[in-house]
């Protein structure tokens, strides 16, 4: 549905996107993750038509933005991380403003709005001048505009930005039910939201595309080896000794210390469960084990991971993770 | 078209939504009525003061000649080089300064569309302008007996001295947000273009009458006697599509650079 090849964006001398290629199925929730300044938002405004490229090509549901850029626009919604409203009208008159320079039929214009106004949870400011609403309700304005003409493809900047919990969690069961109807990408910088609404992840640093894939895949591509803490009542020396020789034990290090007891870290070979072991290893030699859990790696450590390496790492870990573009190419 | 029309109607609703639509319309009534006052009165006393001398050797003084043309020269051309950057400084800089033009700009609408819709939203605010002045002279025409063929002349000036600022303003507020900034460079502008005309008092070669030629108001003298000449059509005609020529490739650079 959308095909992003080889986009670069150049400000004179400044490199802000360089070749980021990605797909992007149909009915697919694709996640954009970067730190700020990566070139998220640049590429979504080339998606979007309202930048051009300086090279590469981008396609949504066929046509070609640069090319055919009013066919593809009618098939895209878009929210900028700003909500692009108008302060001086008031939502109905902004909503068919938007509805009508977007294709909308006439004749649909008033039901599309009350459909759209009700999803978003704004039908009950519907006179009220834009300018006068809280940023939430600016927000879902917002929303409700990218929704109006019902587009096959959705990009979202930050959807939930200055919405309260309650809110966050209504619009993100709304972009969960957008899926399978609607293709959508959305960039976020709160992580747990992508876990929990995207399929698939791209995460952009520096303008260059650092990984592409399901979440859960890039955990268990990037965590070079399993993590499991432990808590135990005794002498520390002797107790990372002994947990030293456990099976499939890389490294022990020492996390904290509180009186007698002491947590440590436990690195362990990659998908290699010691936890039984390790208890009884703990046991055996007559320690009192207070608490043991694994503790993998959160999508906040990969992003920091795939964000903050610096370029002698980089090489290394070209070696290790499959092809980011390979990935791509689904 | 539908398009255009749409952007137009959504420019008016945003002057009339700001106090902007109607403190130039205000302003612009109250210096055409002032001005319109002076000239009127002025032309009475004096015409009564002929008569009282016999009105031997004295030119023929019609209200087009004493009213009408000094309003429209005098008046018009110099009031208008004000108010028309106060109607298209929000054009492009509001746009620019609220991100609305990213709306604009991603929606399947061509940027001529766009700039016609806009230019369509302006004229028309110019539009209620130019009625209140026909207004005031239509006055005339209940207590004298003015020529009624040269207003047409006039009016047709009229519309095309203000599409051509129009089209120029709005190409100045393509480059900034702010609106401020995008006003007082339009006026400066526009006071440029008016004195063009003045280097023909001092000089008279070829340069200077290219110049003087290049200025907006010399222009506008024809049609305010009442003549509408073929050349002076071309003129503002020309610059009309030069201010949208203009816009549109300054879009595109928008969309190169942001």
């Amino acid at each position: 549905m959308i095909e992003v090849e080889n986009l670069t964006k150049r400000y004179g001398p400044t490199l802000a996107v360089s070749d980021v290629s990605f797909q992007v199925q149909k009915g697919e929730i694709l996640g954009f993750l970067g730190p700020n300044g990566a070139g998220k938002t640049t590429t979504m405004r080339i998606i979007t038509g309202f930048l051009s490229a300086s090279a590469g090509r981008v396609r949504v549901a066929g046509f070609d933005v640069a090319e055919a850029p009013m066919e593809a626009k009618k098939r895209l919604g878009y929210l900028p991380e700003n909500p692009p409203v108008y302060t001086d009208m008031t939502v109905a008159e902004y909503l068919a403003f938007v509805g009508r320079i977007k294709g909308v039929p006439r004749g649909e214009l008033k039901k599309r709005i009350g459909e759209v106004s009700e999803k978003c949870a704004i039908a009950d400011v519907q006179q009220r001048q834009i300018g006068r609403l809280s940023k939430g309700y600016r927000q879902r304005v917002g929303l409700a505009q990218a929704l109006i003409h019902n587009p096959d493809v959705l990009i979202l900047d930050e959807p939930t930005s200055g919405l309260d919990p309650k809110q966050i969690i209504e619009t993100r069961e709304l972009i969960k039910g957008l899926a399978g109807q609607h293709t959508v990408i959305l960039s976020t910088h709160i992580l747990p939201e992508v876990s929990k609404t995207c399929q698939r992840v791209v995460v952009i640093n520096k303008g260059t595309v650092v990984a592409v894939g399901a979440p859960d895949e890039l955990t268990a591509r990037l965590q070079g080896y399993g993590t499991v803490l432990v808590t135990v009542e005794g002498p520390a020396p002797e107790i990372m000794g002994k947990l030293q020789t456990v099976r499939g034990v890389n490294l022990v290090e020492p996390l904290e210390a509180a009186g007698a007891r002491v947590t440590l870290e436990v690195h362990t070979e990659k998908n290699y469960d010691v936890r039984a072991e390790l208890a009884r290893a703990v046991v055996e030699s007559g320690w009192g084990l207070f608490e043991l859990k694994t503790s993998g790696m959160s999508l906040e450590d990969i992003f920091l991971k795939l964000t903050t390496r610096d370029l002698s790492e980089e090489a290394a870990a070209q070696a290790e993770l499959p092809a980011a573009s390979g990935e791509a190419v689904n | 078209m539908r398009n255009i029309l749409t952007v137009a109607g959504k420019e008016l609703r945003s002057y009339f939504h700001s106090p902007i639509a109607y403190l130039v319309m205000a302003v612009y009534a109250v210096l055409c009525g002032f001005f319109f006052y002076s000239f009127t009165a002025t032309y009475v006393v004096q015409t009564f003061r002929m008569q009282a001398m016999g009105g031997a050797g004295m030119p023929n003084m019609t209200i087009n000649d004493y009213v009408i043309r000094p309003l429209f020269e005098g008046v018009l051309a110099i009031v208008l080089l004000l108010l028309i950057p106060m109607i298209t400084m929000r054009l492009y800089a509001e746009e620019k300064r609220s991100g609305t033009i990213e709306l604009l700009l991603t929606s399947p609408l061509t940027d001529l569309q766009i700039i016609l819709g806009k230019f369509l939203g302006a004229f028309l605010l110019f539009g209620t302008m130019i009625v209140i002045t026909f207004g005031f002279i239509s006055t005339l025409f209940i207590y004298g007996n003015p020529f009624a063929k040269p207003l047409i002349a006039q009016a047709v000036g009229l519309i095309l001295f203000g599409g051509a600022l129009l089209a120029l303003g709005m190409w100045i507020s393509t480059f900034t947000k702010n609106q401020i900034i995008a006003a007082v460079v339009s006026f400066a502008a526009f006071l440029l273009f008016y004195v063009l005309n003045w280097v023909t008092a001092y000089s008279n070669g070829a340069v200077s009458r290219v110049l003087a030629y290049m200025s907006l108001t010399t222009h506008f003298s024809t049609f305010a006697k009442g003549v509408v000449d073929l050349k002076d059509l071309v003129y503002y005609l020309s610059v009309i599509v030069l201010g949208i020529f203009l816009t549109a490739r300054s879009v595109e650079a928008l969309k190169g650079r942001v």
